[in-house]
């Protein structure tokens, strides 16, 4: 442990070598999730049972009044549609910092640490080989909702994807964040319970943020002070073409600090990967 | 020949430079006792005109030069100047207004007087009345043929559309049709006649020659209960392909394919959704959303609402300039 922790990047690598280390690290990352075909099945039925199911029930009982970005009355599932392409990237997220513990119990991560580009830097390929992993996965729920008359306008499914590349990011690294402290892989049904469950509902996913303050004032600020909430508002503006300047602000300004913290987290000699004599790789 | 050219460019450019159409449309406010005038380029309220008491509904003559609005409290039906945008006038109904009828050439009014069981016909260019044509009880719904010679009356008690001469101003023929109709459009053609029935939940298809009813049109939304539904407002493509029906608490309105007078879709628009609007390209059509208080713009070749505006409370009916 001792000899990988030590070993600093040396200065003076060229682009093309970090080039390859990136495409090393995005193309393990696609090939791991083309060859489990089930986690792209269960990461398409996830929000497809929210969809077609949830929606389908909820679809008269919630009336929606307008609210920015849409410009006139829409029905549930429409409403929840950027909420649902965010609980992909969060159980994607979630997901890729699984796979880290996975990686550390296996002892595959003594490989991906090995190289002597700057650990900063291989935490970021694997960041973004995340978050490529799960634009494939919204692009595909996009099409399918397509069918069920989700059709946001068609320059909508390009300006979404510097949302959805911004607030992949955040969510992968706080899953990153999160995996340091995660010493087995069994401890990750905690954090179902305490992170996504509560990231989830405590947004403006299902519903809109008026009508949380209409129920509770008090779970309106906690919704607003949540990062998801956010990542889904930017993707809901995106999506029909508009910018949501404070959500900008919001998940540019997380992603920053959960990146820095993964990245401090990660490094032995300091994070939280010391703490405990089972840390490190196992 | 360069000059040619850069000429040629240049009308082109010209071309495609040039603005799309911009129309106005007026929006009459049963509870706020106003006129909303919408225009269709920016899509917003350029002004509010107030007018007499329970607005209701609303058309413009034939010249385009005046928005006629039936204001059922004040028992009579005022006359704005479209160029002022102010009531200039008023014409000589019966008791309690609702809608109108006019003729082709825009020279004959006939006025359901709610409260009355009358038909007040009336000579626009004199502005006087000329008669008044015995009816059911509660008439509403009015509509002359394409020929102009079969004025239609629904009357929404006795559950019938009355054919009446327009020239003898006798009734020709009563049709019965589900309970409380409401509305009454004929086919640009004349084949057909359909009349909305508000607690019915349907739209009879009449054949105008026969006087019996041919046909109906149902309508079925998932998951809402069928006294919701309730048909008010027709309107129908100038090609008779494609009607659209406004469905009051529903919320939608329903795009019926005309030939097989099945609905093929259901645009969700704002609450309690009434009448409704071409404009004159038919690119777009406008309905009014009573409860929501607002008008709602759907575009007609792609069958989807784009844009929701507000206008004031409890907005009934709708008519666009020529």
């Amino acid at each position: 442990m001792s000899s990988i922790t030590t070993r600093d990047a040396p200065p003076g690598f060229s682009a093309s070598e970090y080039m390859t280390c990136l495409t090393g690290i995005v193309w393990r990352e696609g090939l791991r999730f083309l060859h489990q075909r089930e986690r792209f099945v269960s990461a398409l039925v996830r929000p497809l049972v929210w969809l077609f199911i949830f929606a389908a029930g909820f679809r008269q009982v919630l009336g929606i009044s307008i609210i920015p970005p849409y410009e006139t009355y829409i029905l549930y599932e429409v409403f929840i549609a950027p909420g649902l392409m965010a609980m992909i990237q969060l159980f994607n997220g979630m997901q890729s910092s699984l796979s880290m513990v996975y990686d550390r119990e296996m002892g595959n991560m003594r490989t991906l640490l090995v190289s002597p580009l700057p650990r900063g830097f291989l935490l970021f390929c694997k960041l973004l080989a995340g978050t490529a992993v799960s634009l494939l996965q919204v692009y595909a729920f996009l099409l399918i909702a397509w069918f069920w008359d989700i059709t946001p306008p068609p320059i909508g499914y390009l300006t979404v994807l510097p949302a959805l590349i911004l607030s992949g990011l955040m969510l992968g690294s706080l899953g990153m964040l999160i995996s340091s402290g995660i010493k087995q892989l069994e401890s990750f049904a905690g954090v179902m319970n305490f992170v996504i469950f509560p990231m989830f509902f405590a947004s403006s996913a299902l519903y809109p943020l008026w009508r949380v303050q209409e129920g509770s004032p008090y779970l309106y600020y906690v919704c607003q002070a949540n990062p998801f909430t956010h990542a889904v508002e930017l993707i809901r503006f995106a999506l029909y073409g508009q910018i949501n300047w404070i959500s900008l602000a919001v998940v540019a300004g997380c992603t920053i600090v959960f990146m820095i913290g993964a990245i401090y987290a990660y490094d032995p000699s300091r994070g939280l990967a010391r703490r405990g004599p089972a840390g490190g790789e196992g | 020949m360069s000059r040619m050219w850069r000429v040629g460019l240049l009308s082109g450019l010209a071309l495609t430079a040039a603005p799309a159409h911009a129309f106005v449309a007026y929006v009459s406010n049963e509870k706020s006792n106003t006129v909303s005038v919408i225009d269709t380029e920016s899509w917003t309220v350029t002004k509010t005109i107030k007018v007499g008491q329970r607005p209701r509904g609303i058309d413009f003559t034939r010249d385009g030069k005046f928005v006629m609005v039936a204001v059922g409290d004040d028992d009579t039906i005022q006359m704005i100047d479209a160029k002022t945008q102010a009531v200039v006038d008023s014409l000589p109904s019966g008791p309690d207004p609702e809608l109108f009828a006019q003729d082709a050439a825009g020279k004959i009014l006939y006025v359901a007087n709610e409260n009355d069981n009358t038909v007040t016909v009336i000579d626009l260019e004199k502005r006087a009345r000329l008669g008044d044509i015995q009816v059911g009880v509660e008439p509403e719904g009015m509509t002359i043929s394409p020929d102009g010679k079969i004025l239609i009356n629904t009357s929404e008690t006795t559950n019938m559309a009355h054919f009446i001469d327009t020239h003898s101003r006798q009734i020709v023929a009563n049709v019965l049709v589900d309970a409380r109709p409401r509305f009454a459009e004929f086919k640009h053609d004349s084949s057909e006649l359909w009349v909305s029935s508000e607690i019915g939940g349907t739209v009879s298809v009449i054949d105008p020659g026969k006087h019996e009813v041919i046909g109906k049109v149902n309508f079925e939304i998932p998951g809402l209960r069928k006294e919701a539904i309730q048909p008010v407002g027709i309107g129908m493509t100038k090609d008779d392909k494609t009607a659209f029906v406004a469905l009051g608490p529903a919320n939608r309105i329903a795009v019926v394919d005309v030939a097989t007078r099945k609905v093929t879709k259901y645009l969700l628009v704002g609450q309690r959704v009434w009448h409704m609007a071409f404009t004159p390209d038919e690119k777009y059509l406008l309905t009014t959303n009573g409860v929501s208080n607002d008008v709602s713009v759907i575009d007609v070749a792609a069958q989807k609402v784009i844009k929701t505006i507000q206008v004031g409370e409890l907005p009934w009916g709708i008519t666009i300039a020529p």
